[in-house]
C-alpha cells in the first residue's frame, strides 16, 4: 500500500525510509513539503529524520508549519497512520499531533549508537505486531532527543533500556497519540531494517505502514 | 517601524543542560559564587502597524515559542512589555 514519505529542506533519511518500506512490500511515495495534499492513495505517512530547516528556532518548529502538515493532520483525523522518526518525531510534537517536546540531550552531545528499546504499549496499529515487552535493537542519532512531557497523560510506546535515556522523562524513546495511530520515536527503525544493518528489529514498524 | 524584543527562556523545572554546562565551566574558571545559570535566546523584530506588541505576542504563540518548555517576554522599543 502507498506510504507517503515527507521531504523537507534538510531531510536526510527519506531514502532509507523508502528502502525500508520497499523491503517489506510497501510502495513509498516521496512528498515535497510545499504540497498542500498527500497523494490520494496514501495509507500511511512517514516523516523521516534529518535537520529540517537546519534545526533553526527549535528542531521541527518550522517544518511543522509547512503546507503539507495541514493535510497530514487531516489524514490522522480520518484514521490514517503517521510515523515520525527522530526529526519527524520533533515535527509531530511541534505540530501538536503528539504530546510533549524534544529538548537537548542531557549530555549536550550528539549521541550515535545502537541502543535497546522496549515496547511498552502494544495496543496500537504500530506496535501490536511487535508485541509488548519485546526489546528492539535500533540505533539512535540525535542532538535533541530528550522527550519532555507528562508521562501520566501520555501513551509511552517505547522506553530506553540501560543508560541511553538522553534525559527523556520516563526514559521515553517513543510516544503515541491517544488514538494510537500516530507514533513518534527518536530511534531509527529504517537503519535496522536490513540484515546488513546488523539488526532487522525496525522492520515491524514499516510492516505496519505497508499493511495500512 | 517599532523594534520589539522577545526574550525566550527555558521554563523553570525544564532541564536546561546548556545552563548547567555554563555553570560548571564558570566554576572551573574560579567563579565560586554562581548559584545557577539559565541560557535562553533573544529575538529582535522590526514591526510595522498599530499593535506591534500584540502582533509579537501572536507570533510567539504561533511559532517563536513552544510554551510547553519555554516562557517569553515581549518588550517594545519605547517601553511597554508583556510576559507569558
Amino acid at each position: 500500500m502507498s506510504v507517503a514519505i515527507l521531504r523537507f529542506p534538510g531531510s536526510l533519511d527519506h531514502a532509507s525510509a523508502a528502502r525500508a518500506v520497499e523491503a517489506v512490500g510497501g510502495t513509498p511515495q516521496e512528498v515535497w513539503h510545499a504540497s498542500t495534499e498527500l497523494p490520494a492513495e496514501t495509507r500511511a505517512v512517514v516523516i523521516p529524520g534529518g535537520f529540517s530547516y537546519g534545526d533553526h528556532l527549535r528542531p521541527g518548529a518550522v517544518a511543522s508549519r509547512a503546507p503539507v502538515m495541514a493535510d497530514v493532520k487531516r489524514h490522522a483525523e480520518r484514521g490514517g497512520l503517521v510515523l515520525g522518526i527522530c526529526n519527524g518525531f520533533q515535527i509531530l510534537c511541534e505540530s501538536g499531533l503528539l504530546p510533549g517536546a524534544l529538548r537537548p540531550n542531557a549530555t549536550l552531545s550528539f549521541v550515535c549508537r545502537q541502543t535497546d528499546v522496549e515496547v511498552i504499549d502494544a495496543d496500537s496499529p504500530w506496535t501490536e505486531v511487535i508485541g509488548a515487552g519485546r526489546v528492539l535493537s535500533i540505533p539512535i542519532k540525535n542532538n535533541q532527543g530528550a522527550w519532555y512531557g507528562d508521562p501520566d497523560r501520555t501513551r509511552v510506546a517505547l522506553r530506553y533500556r540501560g543508560e541511553d535515556r538522553l534525559g527523556s522523562v520516563d526514559a521515553a524513546a517513543g510516544v503515541l497519540d491517544t488514538s494510537g495511530r500516530v507514533l513518534g520515536l527518536m530511534p531509527h527503525p529504517e537503519e535496522a531494517s536490513d540484515p546488513l544493518h546488523g539488526s532487522v528489529d525496525g522492520q515491524g514498524l514499516f510492516r505496519a505502514a505497508a499493511a495500512a | 517601524m517599532t523594534r520589539v524584543t522577545v526574550t525566550v527562556m527555558p521554563k523553570q523545572g525544564v532541564l536546561d543542560p546548556q545552563g548547567q554546562t555554563v555553570a560548571r565551566a564558570l566554576g572551573q574558571l574560579g567563579f565560586a559564587n554562581v548559584g545557577g545559570v539559565r541560557v535562553g535566546k533573544r529575538i529582535e523584530l522590526e514591526l510595522d502597524g498599530d499593535d506591534p506588541l500584540g502582533q509579537a505576542r501572536e507570533m510567539c504563540e504561533r511559532l517563536l515559542v513552544n510554551e510547553l518548555i519555554e516562557e517569553y517576554e515581549v518588550v517594545g522599543e519605547g517601553g511597554g512589555s508583556t510576559a507569558s
